[in-house]
Parts: C-alpha cells; sequence; structure tokens
C-alpha cells in the first residue's frame, strides 16, 4: 500500500460544518478535509471559543486561521461553516439557512433532541444539501421529497 | 408528531443514548458505555448469527459512542456486513459508519470498494446515490483507483437520474481533488461542460462546482462553459417570468447557482466574443439595477440570498476590471451599504471596495466615502469591521488624501485593539512615506507613531526613519531638533531613544548651537536614559558617546569618563564591555584627523523598496492588499500572487541565471547588505556599506575599508541585536538544473524557509527526503507540504498535514517515495502552505526529479558500446546539440557530472581520449530505455558537441536537453 492516503488536496469550498450547543458539546461534525482525530477536536474547541463570544451586533463572519468561519446561532445552537477566505459569505449564512428550514421541516420544528437521536439521519441530510465540500441540491422541495422517500424505505 | 419519531424504530438505541444523558459523572459515562462495548463485543462474537436489523443497532451505538469521543476498535466487519444488505437502513447504516470511522485495513478496503462496486451497477438511485456519497465522503486514493472510471461513467450517462448525477459530479470533483492524477481528463470534457444546460438546476449546480475546479486547473479545456454559464446565468438573472420550479428563495432566483455560475466566469477573462461579452454585461446591470429595486420581502433571508449574488456580481466586475461604468456602479451600491444597519453589509462593503480601490476606474468614486469609513472606524463594535475599515483607508490613500488617513489611523491607533496594531502601524509608515511631501511630516509621523505605540514599532520601520533621515539633508536637523524635545518626555519608548540615539550621534550638530540643546546637554539627555535600556540600546548609544567625541571635541573628557567607568569597561556583557574598550582606546590613541575619518557621516542608503512594505506583504502574505500604485501600473498581473516565484520554471531571466550556477552563497544584490551586515552595523563597520554588489570597489569602499581595517575590525562583530534583517531577501531562485547531476542540496530558500533535499533513486524508484527548516522564530502553523505531479510520476508523501513547523533551527523532514511510471518533462511541483505571522504563505517550487534520475549506468567494452551506437543509427533516435560552454572545460569536472548525471562514464572506448562517452539504462514502470552519449569538448572553441542514442526518440531529446544545460 504504498500510496494510501491522499497526499495533496486541492482546497474546497467547505472545510467542514459543526453544529454546536452553547456549552460546546458539538451536534454535528462533518469534516470535508482530512484531520487526524487532535486536529478535529482543536478545531471543535476553536470554533467554539472564537463564536461563542459574539454578540448580536458582530457580523456572522469570524477570521479563523487561513478561513473564515460563516455562523448563525438558532437558539441554543450553533451552526457553523468554514469556508475559504475567498467564499461568498452571504451564500453560505443563507446555505446554513436553508439547512436548518430543511431539518425543521424533516423533524417538524427542530429541537436539539432531534439531532442527538437522530444523528444518523442528520447526516443523511447533510449529505443531500453539501457534498464534497460543496453546495449539492438546495432546493427544499426536492430535499424533503428525496427525504422522505428515504424514510419510507425499509 | 414528528415526522421522525425519536430513535425511529431502533428502540435500544434511543434508549442507550437516554442513558448516556442522563449520566450524572464522566466515569458513570464512561461505565455505561463500556458496559455497552461489552454488551456488543459479546453479540458480535455470539455464536447465534445476528439478523440485519441488530447488526444495523449495534453499528449504529458503536457510532454513537465514537461521536461521543471514544475509541472504537472493533465493528468494522460488522459494518461492512451491512454494505451488502439490501435493506436501505441497514446499508445506510453500514455507509455511515466507514465514512466516519475510515479504516486503513486493506481487507477491509477490498470488501468495501467490492460493496461500493456493487451499488454503483446496481441501478438503483438510492443506492448509487449512498456509494457515491460514500467515496466523496472518504475520497481515498484506493477508491480514486477503483472507481476514477466509473463515476464520470455514471455523470455523463444518459439514462443517469438527476440525483444520481448531483452526486457523481461532486463525488468526481473530490476525486479530482485527492488523486488528480488518477482521475484523466479527456472524452467526458464537453459531456460535462454541457451539464450546464441541463434542466435540472439540482444537477446545474453541483455541476458548475465540478466544472469550476476543473477548469481552475485547465482553463483551456474547459473555456466553452463560458457561453453556457452566460447564458444560463442570464435565463435566471434577466428573464421576468421563468419557471424555476423549486429554485426560487425567499423571492430570489436560484441564488447560489447564480452565485456559482459568477464564480465560474472568474476563471476567466472578460468574454472575447462580442455577443456573450454583452449579455454578461447586462446580466451583471440587471443584478446591480435589482439592488434598487424595493425588496419583496421584509426578511432578511430575502435580502441575503440577493446580495449573495450581488457581491458575486461585483467580484467579477473587479476581476474583469475592464467596465468603467460597471465599476462605478459597484461603487455606489457599496457605498450604500456602508451605511446600512446590517453590519454584515457594512462589513462585506468594506472588504468588496478595497478590491475597487486599487482599479483605476473606481479609484475616484472609492475615495469619495472616506468620510464614512473614518467613522466606521470610530464606531464600529465588531473589531473585524474596523479592521476592514483600516484596510480600506489604507487602500483608497493617495497624494491628496494622505495626510488625513494618516492622522486619522493614528488617531485610531491610541484605542484600536492590541491584535491590529502592528499592522496599523506598518500601514501609517508606509503611507507616511509614500506619500510625504514634505519630509518633516514624515519624521513627525513616524515619531507619532513610536510614541502612541512603540511597543508595535518594528525594527523595520525605525530603521526606515533612519535610512530616510540619512539621506535627505533637507530633513536633518528638523529630526535631531524633534527627536532632541521628544526625548524630553520623562519616560519615552525605547524606540524613541534608539532612533534619537542614532540621530543625534550623526546629527546633533545641527542643533547644537542652541544653548538649550547644546552637546553636553544632548550627552546628559541621552545619558541618563541609559541605564534603563536594553543591552542593544546601549550598545547603540556607546556608539552614538564616540560618534559625539567626533562631533563635539569638547565633551570627550565626560565621555572618556563614562566610558572608562567600572560599569562600562568591565560590563558583564561582552558585547558592551568590547565597545566600551574599543571606543575608548580609539579615542585616545587616533588623531582628530583619523576620528574625524572614522566616524564620519553615515554614507547614503541605496535607494530600495520600503522595507516595511516587505514586511507587511510578508504579513498579509497571499492576498494582501494591493499596493495601488503598483496595481495600477502592472494592471495584468496577478494580485495575489504570492511572494515566492515558481523556482525557475521556463527559462531562468539572467540574474537567476548567475545564481543557479555559483554556490549557494551568492545572493541577489538586494539581499546582499541585509544577510553580510545588517542596517545599523553598516554605521560602525564601514566595510560593510552597502554599496551595491559588482559595483567596482572604488575609491570610497576602499577607503572605507582601509580606515576600519586597523583598530576596529573587530566591531564588525557587532550582531543581530542591533539590527534584523531589514529587507526580506528575495526568495533565492535556485534553480531545479543544479540537481540534475546531483541528489543532495539546497531546494529553495527564503527569509522564512530553507528547504533541503537528499534523495536516493533505484531504477524506476526514488525517495526524496526534504528537509523543512524554519528560519524564524515563531511557529508555522498548519504546515502543510503537498506534491502535485503528472501521471507519468507517482508520489506519495509520508508526513502527516497540519504539523506545525517549529521555531528557528527546527526541522521537519518528509519523505517523498516516487515511482517513474513513463517517461516525463513536467517536474513534479511541491506546493508547500503554511501560516506565518497570521498569514497564509504559498510556495510553490519545482521538485528537481528528471528523467536521468531513472538511470542505472552499464558498463560495457569499447566492441560493445560501438556495436549498439550502430544499432541506434535511426534519424530519430540520435539528438545531437553542439554549444557553448557556460563553464571552464575543466575535465574532472565534466567527468563528476557525467557521472552523476547517472549513466556509466566509459573509459577508453573513445580513440580521442579528450572525449568521453557513457552508457545507461532508464528504468521507468512501463519499459526500459537504453542510451550511448557522447561529449566532444572543443577547447578552443570553448564549445561542446553532445550526441545521444537511444531507442526513443523523445527520451533522447530529453536527456539531451538536461545534460546539455550542465556544462
Amino acid at each position: 500500500m504504498l500510496f494510501r492516503s491522499s497526499g495533496h488536496e486541492c482546497p474546497c469550498s467547505i472545510r467542514f460544518i459543526l453544529i454546536q450547543n452553547r456549552a460546546g458539546k458539538t451536534r454535528l461534525a462533518k469534516w470535508y478535509m482530512q484531520f487526524d482525530d487532535d486536529e478535529k477536536q482543536k478545531l471543535i474547541e476553536e470554533v467554539h471559543a472564537v463564536v461563542t463570544v459574539r454578540d448580536a451586533k458582530h457580523t456572522n463572519f469570524v477570521e479563523f486561521r487561513n478561513f473564515k468561519i460563516i455562523y448563525r446561532r438558532y437558539a441554543g445552537l450553533y451552526f457553523c461553516i468554514c469556508v475559504d477566505v475567498t467564499d461568498n459569505n452571504l451564500a453560505y449564512l443563507e446555505g446554513i439557512h436553508n439547512f436548518v428550514e430543511v431539518l425543521n421541516e424533516y423533524f417538524h420544528n427542530v429541537c436539539e433532541l432531534d439531532l442527538v437521536f437522530n444523528f444518523y439521519k442528520v447526516y443523511t441530510v447533510v449529505d443531500e444539501m453539501f457534498l464534497a465540500g460543496e453546495i449539492r441540491e438546495t432546493s427544499q422541495t426536492k430535499v424533503l421529497k428525496q427525504l422522505l422517500m428515504l424514510q419510507s424505505l425499509e | 408528531m414528528p415526522a421522525v419519531s425519536k430513535g425511529d424504530g431502533m428502540r435500544g438505541l434511543a434508549v442507550f443514548i437516554s442513558d448516556i444523558r442522563n449520566c450524572k459523572s464522566k466515569e458513570a459515562e464512561i461505565k455505561r458505555i463500556n458496559k455497552e462495548l461489552a454488551n456488543i463485543r459479546s453479540k458480535f462474537k455470539g455464536d447465534k448469527a445476528l439478523d440485519g436489523y441488530s447488526k444495523k443497532k449495534y453499528v449504529c451505538k458503536l457510532l454513537f459512542i465514537f461521536l461521543l469521543g471514544h475509541d472504537i476498535d472493533f465493528g468494522h466487519m460488522e459494518a461492512v456486513n451491512l454494505l451488502s444488505s439490501n435493506k436501505y437502513t441497514e446499508k445506510q447504516i453500514g455507509y455511515l459508519f466507514i465514512s466516519v470511522l475510515v479504516n486503513s485495513n486493506s481487507e477491509l478496503i477490498r470488501l468495501i470498494n467490492n460493496a461500493i462496486k456493487n451499488d454503483l451497477a446496481s441501478r438503483n438511485p438510492t443506492f448509487m446515490n449512498l456509494a457515491l456519497h460514500c467515496i466523496a465522503n472518504v475520497g481515498s486514493r484506493e477508491m480514486a483507483e477503483a472507481f476514477a472510471a466509473d463515476v464520470p461513467r455514471i455523470l455523463v450517462a444518459g439514462d443517469t437520474m438527476d440525483s444520481v448525477k448531483q452526486s457523481a459530479a461532486l463525488c468526481l470533483l473530490r476525486l479530482n481533488r485527492t488523486s488528480p492524477d488518477l482521475v484523466p481528463m479527456g472524452e467526458w470534457t464537453s459531456r460535462v461542460v454541457h451539464l450546464l444546460n441541463d434542466q435540472h438546476l439540482g444537477v446545474v449546480t453541483a455541476a458548475t462546482s465540478l466544472i469550476t475546479t476543473l477548469a481552475q486547473k485547465n482553463p483551456d479545456d474547459f473555456k466553452t462553459s463560458v457561453s453556457l454559464a452566460v447564458a444560463r446565468l442570464s435565463r435566471i438573472v434577466t428573464s421576468v417570468s421563468i419557471d424555476l420550479q423549486d429554485y426560487t428563495y425567499y423571492f430570489v432566483p436560484a441564488p447560489w447557482l447564480s452565485v456559482k455560475l459568477l464564480r465560474l466566469l472568474q476563471c476567466y477573462p472578460p468574454p472575447e466574443d462580442a455577443a456573450i461579452r454583452s449579455r454578461l454585461t447586462e446580466c451583471l446591470e440587471a443584478i446591480l439595477n435589482k439592488a434598487q429595486e424595493p425588496p419583496k420581502s421584509k426578511k432578511v433571508q430575502h435580502s441575503n440570498a440577493k446580495n449573495a449574488v450581488l457581491f458575486e456580481a461585483i467580484s467579477l466586475i473587479i476581476h474583469h476590471d475592464s467596465e468603467p461604468t460597471l465599476l462605478v456602479r459597484a461603487c455606489n451600491q457599496l457605498g450604500q451599504f456602508l451605511q446600512h444597519r446590517e453590519t454584515n453589509l457594512r462589513y462585506l462593503a468594506l472588504e468588496s471596495m478595497c478590491m475597487l480601490a486599487s482599479s483605476e476606474f473606481s479609484h475616484e468614486a472609492v475615495k469619495t466615502h472616506m468620510e464614512t469609513v473614518i467613522s466606521a472606524l470610530k464606531t464600529e463594535r465588531d473589531v473585524s469591521v474596523r479592521q476592514r475599515a483600516v484596510d480600506l483607508l489604507y487602500a483608497m490613500c493617495d497624494r491628496s488624501n494622505a495626510q488625513q488617513i494618516v492622522a486619522e489611523m493614528l488617531n485610531y491607533l491610541e484605542t484600536a485593539d492590541y491584535s491590529i496594531r502592528e499592522e496599523i502601524v506598518l500601514k501609517v509608515a508606509i503611507l507616511a512615506e509614500k506619500y510625504a511631501v514634505d519630509y518633516s511630516w514624515y519624521v513627525d509621523t513616524i515619531l507619532n507613531l513610536i510614541r502612541i505605540a512603540g511597543d508595535y514599532v518594528s525594527e523595520e520601520v525605525w530603521y526606515r526613519v533612519i535610512q530616510i533621515v540619512i539621506n535627505r539633508d533637507d530633513v536633518q536637523g528638523y529630526a535631531a531638533k524633534t527627536v532632541f524635545e521628544a526625548l524630553q518626555a520623562p519616560a519615552c519608548h525605547e524606540n524613541l531613544l534608539k532612533v534619537g540615539g542614532y540621530i543625534l550621534g550623526e546629527f546633533g550638530n545641527l542643533i547644537a548651537g542652541d544653548p538649550r540643546s547644546s552637546p553636553l546637554v544632548q550627552f546628559n539627555l541621552l545619558h541618563s536614559k541609559f541605564h534603563l535600556c536594553s543591552v542593544p540600546t546601549r550598545a547603540l548609544l556607546l556608539s552614538t558617546y564616540i560618534k559625539f567625541i567626533n562631533l563635539f571635541p569638547e565633551i570627550k573628557g565626560t565621555i572618556q569618563e563614562v566610558l572608562r567607568s567600572d560599569s562600562q569597561i568591565r560590563n558583564s556583557d561582552v558585547e558592551l564591555q568590547q565597545r566600551a574598550v574599543e571606543y575608548l582606546r580609539l579615542s585616545c590613541v587616533a588623531s582628530t584627523d583619523i576620528l574625524a575619518t572614522v566616524l564620519e557621516e553615515m554614507p547614503p542608503f541605496p535607494e530600495r523598496e520600503s522595507s516595511i512594505l516587505a514586511k507587511l506583504k510578508k504579513k498579509k502574505g497571499p492576498g494582501a492588499l494591493p499596493d495601488v500604485e503598483e496595481v495600477r501600473k502592472e494592471k495584468n498581473t496577478s494580485v495575489n500572487g504570492g511572494v515566492e516565484p515558481l523556482g525557475a520554471s521556463a527559462t531562468p531571466p539572467s540574474s537567476t541565471d548567475l545564481l543557479s550556477l555559483s554556490s549557494p552563497t551568492s545572493l541577489t544584490p538586494a539581499s546582499t547588505s541585509s544577510t553580510a551586515a545588517s542596517l545599523l552595523v553598516d554605521v560602525f563597520s564601514e566595510n560593510h556599506v552597502p554599496a551595491a554588489p559588482g559595483a567596482p570597489l572604488g575609491p570610497v569602499a576602499d577607503d572605507n575599508f582601509s580606515r576600519w581595517a586597523s583598530s576596529v575590525v573587530s566591531l564588525c562583530n557587532v550582531r543581530k541585536p542591533l539590527g534584523g534583517n531589514c529587507e526580506s531577501p528575495p526568495a533565492h531562485k535556485l534553480s531545479p538544473r543544479r540537481f540534475v547531476c546531483k541528489n543532495n542540496g539546497v531546494l529553495f530558500e527564503n527569509q522564512l524557509l530553507q528547504i533541503g533535499l537528499k534523495s536516493e533513486f533505484r531504477q524506476n524508484l526514488g525517495r526524496m527526503y526534504v528537509f523543512y527548516g524554519n528560519k524564524t522564530s515563531t511557529q508555522f502553523l498548519n504546515f502543510s507540504p503537498s506534491v502535485i505531479c503528472q501521471d507519468a510520476l507517482k508520489t506519495h508523501i509520508l508526513l502527516q498535514r497540519g504539523t506545525a513547523l517549529c521555531v528557528r533551527g527546527a526541522q521537519l523532514q518528509q519523505v517523498l517515495n516516487i515511482e517513474c511510471v513513463s517517461e516525463f518533462v513536467e517536474a513534479p511541483i511541491l506546493n508547500i502552505q503554511f501560516r506565518y505571522g497570521g498569514m497564509l504563505q504559498n510556495i510553490a517550487v519545482k521538485l528537481p526529479i528528471t528523467l536521468n534520475k531513472f538511470f542505472q549506468p552499464t558498463e560495457m567494452t569499447s566492441q560493445d558500446f560501438f556495436q549498439r551506437w550502430k544499432q541506434l543509427s535511426a534519424p530519430q533516435q540520435e539528438v545531437q546539440k553542439i554549444f557553448k560552454a557556460k563553464h571552464s572545460m575543466d575535465p574532472e569536472v565534466t567527468k563528476a557530472k557525467i557521472i552523476g548525471f547517472g549513466v556509466a562514464l566509459l573509459d577508453r572506448v573513445d580513440p580521442n581520449p579528450s572525449n568521453f562517452v557513457g552508457a545507461g539504462v532508464i528504468h521507468t514502470k512501463m519499459t526500459q530505455v537504453g542510451c550511448l552519449l557522447r561529449l566532444e569538448p572543443n577547447t578552443q572553441a570553448q564549445m561542446y558537441r553532445l550526441t545521444l542514442r537511444t531507442s526513443r526518440d523523445t527520451v533522447s531529446q530529453r536527456l539531451c536537453e538536461l545534460l546539455s544545460d550542465q556544462f
């Protein structure tokens, strides 16, 4: 196995998506770049530290290492997307909202507990809307239709 | 009743999750988890075969435990089993487990790939999507190897379902990113481009991302995407009544797709075709118009989506930088946002406007917003917004507004966040220098900088003010007076003392006429602060004192007394002691004339780029704020091209030539003074006077040297603390050519980083050790080297990513395995990214892997040689080149080079003993190519004739190019 591991990886748009609560508990972590486990844990903590100190008067964007975090807070949950500094801030900000609206519809008024108990389904929702660090599907109707179809399968 | 009930069928899972949530302590949680792990283990090991449902449930529990942060070391096989279930829910859990807990066990990988293969072939869109998502999520090299052919086929097949096409497009994108060498372009390229025309906007969305990434790498292959993207965009943006089905988001038609299309267009220059170009202009105008229309909804989602498109359109307008009206309209639009109540919009407007400021068409329009930007500095609550405001002020600054902008920045500096002070200091210093009409204003500004933010004034800044004062005699008197006054403050920053000491030492005489600043007063003022200073500053002040002895003979006695005191002459610091002793001695033994010559005023510094600018550029890294005027001058050069050049890829310019041929110590002129001696040392050891290297040693330099040669030579040892490197030396473009005949050496060097190489090759395999040395005293963060190479070579890096490269002296070693698959020309490129001082650095260098590295030498007799030589007599097999010698024609060196080239040097084969003959075999994975060569030097004409014969014309050609370049 001489040529394992992806030695060279070009940058993608989304590096990772994180959903965390105020206390810093991770409710979803989706990685689009290779990080080792320690690095992931560090990133999770750093993001939490960076994002939770900001208030409503601040922008929804924070510079983060070589990237930037686009985030939005919904009740006690922070939805964070880490993208390239040159990426379109508002597109990802609304990307988050679009995602949240889908979750809300899918789980009928989504709350933090839904994400905990159905963590394996959240991954499916993510994969429908984001793939390989890019936006895959933006139509809520199409995503929900697909999710309900999958739901009906055994 | 929620659409999804908790746990949904997996009751055991829901119970387990509840249990964990109810645990009162970490210990309790661990206990509960261990119990569960034991349970699952026994189930998996039990005799009874588990049904699919139980397997799914247990695997899901393991996954949950893993996500809580616990290690999982079993269950992989059960997860893999789930992949071949024909129930969606079981398969899904299996794939999820595999994606989250990627495992490198090769046996497992084989099974996983098998399952994926089956699902891809299943024609069941749900299963195909699961498989594609798994490939996209894992994206490993094995998967790329296994599916690089399948994925494009699925993507362009006529009967593939839309949702599968979406997944396939992004899956292909991922494979292309991780293993570009395995995903060859080709027959499917144009079919992919035509996905932009697809009926299904979801497919277009996914395909646009794919095409953008591919177009960035191979713009020519995807040129046709421009017209299709414009057409698609136009249909979204300009049509009034279009049925976008479900792709309208809060009354905005397909915002994400529009953004992606606009980004794709930023891979290209403005369309040449007039029709396409005008259609695009229409689109951009339509987007700008929409921004002026009343909102269709009060919801922030509406305005965000609309503005996402607007900002991307503005980016494109700036990228094209060719339509003055659009640029000015964009600027006006952003101007409105500057006062918007949404912080996000103000932030983004400042950011975009910064780019507009560097366009000659919109620079003036940007300037009209200066007052608003200044007030943003004072009122914004978010520091990142204020920082953008500083950036913008810097970008819009020119001669007309420099005084005001500098004053405002200084003003802001008093209260600025610590995190951005250093950057503001640099910016102020640059602007003050660049736009100074009146140099007294410049001196005032810099002294103010030191007063307000002395701690953040780096050496570069205060070195620079000294350089300027020395070079301009019209400001010297003013500078002396001003520093003298500034030094009156009871507490002044050490940097001020350094500047003050230096300037008074040079020009104190200009104000000595005034009794209030008589020589003795000047000396006492400086000396009153002497004892509170650090060693480097004290060393500097001692030099000022000796300079004073020359300037003011009347206070010689006082100064000698100070030098003679125990605290100087017996100082425990070697540097201080040495200075005191030598200066004292110098003042005693030297005649007035000698003193006057030795301690003469500093000669002017050679004019060069401001060292501060270099520092800011370094700080900002790639993508830094472009210098307004530079950008205007060099319109078409890339703004964000990093600091480092791509190591001499094409024919290197003549200056590089010099570098590459001589020893690694030879430097470019600009860097000489910095490496050989730092600026301040120049003052005291004038044999380092930064005269232009290469200039003949004129009387000045000669003289300088002789007067210092005798007594003060040891002072040249004055090192680092007094002046670090002022200039950032340009990256030494060490040509890869140097490595053709050798395997070790320094590949690259700039101020931050040195890259060394050691390599060994055997047959078609090679191993290269790359050593990265951090030359700075700070850590590099996220240090990630990667290698890009053509199909003909395979490289494999054995080094984890994201490694911090620690401080000075520390070395990081990376091992690169190389396999030569077939003959090649292009060398692989080593890309290094890391973060230094808050900025991303990008370095790209060619790795010196050339075809001749895969030579195995072949010994043969004269007879054999000529027999084979005759066999290779077809005209295309022979390549001959006659060329002029670039180096001395020493036969020993030539021998060494030929052996270094990789062939066996055959003695007594050629009848003419001064000729060289060699033989070897190039090994690639595909084939072996025998090679014979003959080099005939003609010392009289200083020429060589090189003849190569191999069985492949391309190999002959390439080897000839490589070798002929060496003599």
